[in-house]
């Protein structure tokens, strides 16, 4: 694992925002207004404060820039990477009114960022003396990591727990190799660690149970974003040759175990699918079928995303349902095509998504040697199943939202688990505001 | 169309722009490259007695990640033998016998070295002499350059010394190094000068490396002191040539140097009443070729004021520069937003509030007339409102940051200007980064037109004093 990011990823996932050389991070800083009250820091969810950092860049403070970053957002380097600023700090930046090219905050946060990690990741020491009250994070993702790193500066004692061997969740198994490498997600999770949080490979409610840790926490944050990806429920789904997006994006980042055949289909149609599509293109398969059921318009993937991919080469279906995966006629065990039928263009849209109406006879074949579905997560909570007075709102861990508490004060909750699955930098929000609040419980609790 | 061809000083050539002397008037070679790009004439590198130079002789002042904002040397005068100099001299007035090509001297302070340098100078052909009284590091610790210029006995005797023997006319070159400039300028006049150039380079020190401590350029671990230039000096040099032109003492045709690099600053130090223009480091910046741009752009600027020659401009600004005493205490002017234009920077906002008179506001959004008005007030209002993470939306056209109503910018963020408090002092149209969003307007005050002096005198004779 030390051995990551692998090195034919390097060759096949250049980076898709190259790093500035420091000319250029020098004068797109100088551009930036340095608003008063900036917008970009409204819209960013983290609240980074932006004209600051980027000033420290324009004088040549990049360690300044940087601890100025991660004092809004310990994830700055994945946030710098994989964050969709078009719709975040970069959509909100004044200079879109002046017929300019906003300032390219998501790079210039990553110079500062890569300055950091490569000048050896130098926080200040904590001054804080130790309190009592013991934290339990469950999850190793960002939700968790960012609300952990909040709370040594303020004495506490807090370990994450997190199932699978690298810490960092999806930043580390499932983000697009060219946004994100699971190397760089790492290296935040040394950071958190060297801040003196501890991390414990268990996973909850198998090796170590609920109780357990019920009974040696004060207070517990949920981070442990969604569940495994949601089956097709159709026939063939366990075909060899099948693979759900999640594990097929783990397995070429961190494993490099992918064949990925010549035809690929990828059922779905959120940004997940179109870093399924991507990767697969990238990993040698010559054709890449994106299939969804509802129109062009309706597609939830970013549109920048679906642009994208289409310069990748992969072709897009609309309306269409998969209805059986056949095997293929050579191996029988393996998919050889995915069956799908024509859905009618005027099934009802809206909010509530209405199972869409399918054309009669209109099932056709697709050939493919690989099916990857991409319908998204479960939003199951087994560990949680015996009731410990959490509530949910559909199917989502429920909160207040200006501190993360569940219905049970002793449980608070952020990311995915909460928002039903969002970026990055949502969770580092979401993971931030609940170590604040569990933070003031404990000192009311002991001064 | 404009007619840009000059006299100065008695000295003809096709346009007003020169080279000033320095690096790209070096040799022949540069020279007649330079005519061929368009310069109207070139002060050659300075002459002398041949020096060595050291390496490195450069450092510059870059600026919002601009390069050679302000630029400084240690570079001494020519380092080529003066035969050679002089050959090439008398071989680009063959070839460019309608460009001028002035011999820029130094040496030491004795007459016979002044008399025998200024025939040969002439003898090759150079249809005008410099004088460098201006050089400000190196030559002066020798007692020449900025040592001569900044004691007006000696500035005059060695014109005089020089026009004893000159045929051609006599310009000397200025320091700005020196408390009043015009000193300098009436000893060249009455030691008998036909033209004076101004300024030459500023003393100072660039930066320094906060790695090795060492100031820059640094050669083996030290420096020296340089002379600053490039677009940072503009400002001062059309302070001083201001300070001559309009000095009746003076009353000598002035070549105006320090901070050209396009058409606009020429025209200034023109408007400034300059004859000609000279330029050093924008043109070491990006090589002969810019004069193209100021020849053209000067013209079509001529063409459109409905000027024929640069004698239709010379010197208009000078009648309006006066004393501060002078000026109308009761002309007043407020700043105006165009709330169609602002972006929502609000840097004026903070600008007025830090650094003028607190009298921008952004309380255009309804409200109950009690919201914050400082500055700390607004961002921890703004901090505890934006305290509940937005969830992101799904969408990719930029964020609506609450903006509606006729404008393109929130309300919100559109300030207002509280014209009974205003001033006048123009920060917020300096700091607003759009173009003609923040307007200054004059309110008329119904006032009669009233100096300082005024105001004074007649204080001064009611109290009877
Ligand atoms: C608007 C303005 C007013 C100033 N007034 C004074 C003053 O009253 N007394 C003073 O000693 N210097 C005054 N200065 C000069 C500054 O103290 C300082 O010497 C100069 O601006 C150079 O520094 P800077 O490049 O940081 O602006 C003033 C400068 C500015 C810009
Ligand atoms: S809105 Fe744009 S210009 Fe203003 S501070 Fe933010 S990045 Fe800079
Ligand atoms: S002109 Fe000066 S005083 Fe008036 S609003 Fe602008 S900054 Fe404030
Ligand atoms: S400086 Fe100009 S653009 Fe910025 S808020 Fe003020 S008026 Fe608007």
């Amino acid at each position: 694992m030390s051995s990551l990011p692998l090195p034919a990823n390097l060759e096949r996932f250049p980076d898709l925002h190259p790093a500035l050389s420091s000319q250029a991070a020098l004068v797109e800083a100088n551009r930036c207004l340095y608003c008063f009250d900036a917008p970009c820091t409204a819209a960013c969810p983290t609240h980074i404060d932006v004209p600051r950092f980027i000033r420290k860049i324009a004088t040549g403070n990049l360690h300044g820039s940087a601890l100025t970053i991660l004092a809004s957002n310990i994830l700055g380097l994945s946030c710098s990477r994989v964050c969709p600023v078009e719709i975040l700090c970069e959509g909100a930046c004044v200079l879109h009114r002046y017929n300019e090219q906003p300032i390219q905050i998501g790079r210039l946060q990553r110079d500062a960022m890569d300055h950091f990690y490569d000048g050896g990741a130098r926080l200040p020491a904590p001054r804080a003396a130790a309190r009592p009250g013991r934290i339990a994070c469950i999850g190793g993702g960002p939700a968790s990591l960012a609300c952990a790193a909040e709370l040594p500066a303020h004495g506490c004692d807090v370990t994450i727990f997190e199932s699978r061997p690298l810490a960092g969740g999806l930043n580390t198994y499932g983000i697009a190799e060219y946004k994100l490498r699971p190397s760089d997600s790492l290296r935040e999770v040394e950071l958190i660690r060297s801040m003196g949080v501890r991390f414990e490979t268990a996973e909850v409610g198998r090796s170590v149970s609920i109780a357990q840790i019920e009974a040696e926490y004060d207070l517990i944050f949920l981070g442990a974003g969604l569940g495994a990806m949601r089956r097709l429920g159709i026939p063939g789904e366990d075909l060899a040759g099948v693979i759900d997006a999640l594990t097929f994006i783990a397995d070429y980042k961190t494993a490099g175990t992918v064949d990925v055949g010549k035809r690929v289909a990828v059922i779905g149609g959120g940004n997940t699918a179109i870093d399924a599509a991507n990767a697969a293109r990238r990993l040698g398969a010559e054709e890449v079928h994106v299939l969804y059921r509802r129109s062009e318009k309706h597609m939830p993937a970013f549109s920048f995303e679906y642009q994208r991919s289409r310069q990748e080469g992969v072709r897009f279906h609309w309306l269409v349902r998969p209805v059986a995966i056949h095997a293929s006629d050579s191996a029988p065990q393996r998919a050889g095509a995915v069956e799908c039928v024509r859905v009618d263009a005027n099934s009802p849209d809206g909010d509530t998504r209405p199972e869409p109406v399918l054309i009669p006879g209109s099932n056709f074949l697709l050939a493919c040697d690989m099916v990857i579905p991409a319908l998204g997560q479960s939003r199951l909570w087994s560990f949680l199943e015996a009731d410990r007075g959490i509530q949910f709102e559909n199917k989502c861990v429920a909160v207040d939202r200006a501190t993360g508490q569940t219905a049970n004060p002793r449980y608070f909750a952020g990311g995915d688990c909460v928002n039903g699955g969002r970026e990055v930098v949502d969770a580092v929000a979401g993971g931030k505001r609940a170590a604040r609040a569990m933070i003031r419980v404990l000192e009311a609790r002991h001064g | 169309m404009a007619d840009l061809t000059t006299v100065f000083a008695g000295i003809r050539c096709p346009n007003p722009f020169w080279l000033a002397s320095g690096p790209p008037a070096n040799c022949g070679e540069q020279v007649m490259r330079a005519f061929d790009e368009g310069w109207g004439g070139a002060v050659w590198k300075t002459l002398g007695d041949p020096i060595v130079n050291v390496c490195s002789r450069y450092s510059a002042v870059d600026w919002n990640g601009q390069r050679m904002m302000g630029f400084n040397n240690i570079e001494l005068i020519t380092d080529r033998p003066l035969e050679l100099n002089l050959r090439e001299i008398a071989e680009v007035k063959k070839r460019y016998p309608g460009h001028a090509v002035i011999a820029s001297l130094m040496v030491e302070s004795k007459r016979e070295a002044w008399h025998e340098i200024v025939r040969r100078a002439e003898d090759s052909g150079a249809d005008g002499l410099e004088l460098n009284f201006g050089c400000p590091h190196g030559m002066s610790e020798r007692g020449m350059g900025s040592a001569v210029g900044q004691v007006p006995e000696y500035a005059r005797m060695i014109t005089e010394w020089v026009k004893e023997a000159a045929r051609t006319p006599v310009l000397v070159k200025l320091t700005p190094n020196i408390t009043d400039i015009r000193a300098i300028s009436r000893a060249a006049r009455r030691g008998g000068a036909d033209g004076l150039s101004a300024i030459n380079t500023l003393n100072s020190i660039t930066g320094i490396d906060l790695d090795t401590f060492t100031p820059r350029p640094n050669v083996g671990g030290y420096s020296a002191h340089g002379g600053y230039c490039g677009p940072a000096v503009k400002p001062i040099a059309l302070h001083m040539i201001q300070q001559i032109a309009g000095d009746a003492e003076t009353n000598l045709p002035v070549s105006g140097i320090g901070g050209t690099s396009g058409w606009r600053e020429a025209a200034k130090f023109l408007l400034m009443g300059c004859g000609t223009v000279q330029v050093c480091t924008a043109v070491m910046h990006y090589g002969y070729r810019i004069v193209e741009d100021m020849i053209d752009g000067l013209s079509h600027w001529m063409d459109r004021k409905g000027f024929r020659t640069v004698d239709d401009f010379r010197g208009l600004s000078l009648p309006r520069i006066t004393g501060w005493k002078h000026l109308d205490l009761n002309f007043r002017i407020v700043a105006r937003i165009d709330p169609a234009k602002c972006i929502g920077c609000d840097l004026c906002y903070i600008a007025c509030w830090d650094g003028a008179h607190q009298c921008i506001h952004l309380d255009r959004a309804p409200g109950d007339g009690n919201g914050p008005v400082v500055p700390a007030q607004i961002e921890a209002a703004s901090r505890s409102r934006i305290a509940v993470t937005p969830i992101a939306k799904l969408a990719t056209s930029p964020i609506d940051d609450g903006g509606h109503g006729p404008y393109r910018t929130p309300l919100a963020r559109i300030p207002r200007v509280d014209e009974s408090e205003c001033v006048g002092c123009n920060l917020c149209a300096l700091v607003c980064p759009v173009e003609n969003c923040i307007t200054m307007q004059e309110v008329p005050t119904g006032l009669p037109r009233e100096s300082w002096e005024q105001r004074a005198t007649a204080a001064a004779s009611r109290t009877g004093h």
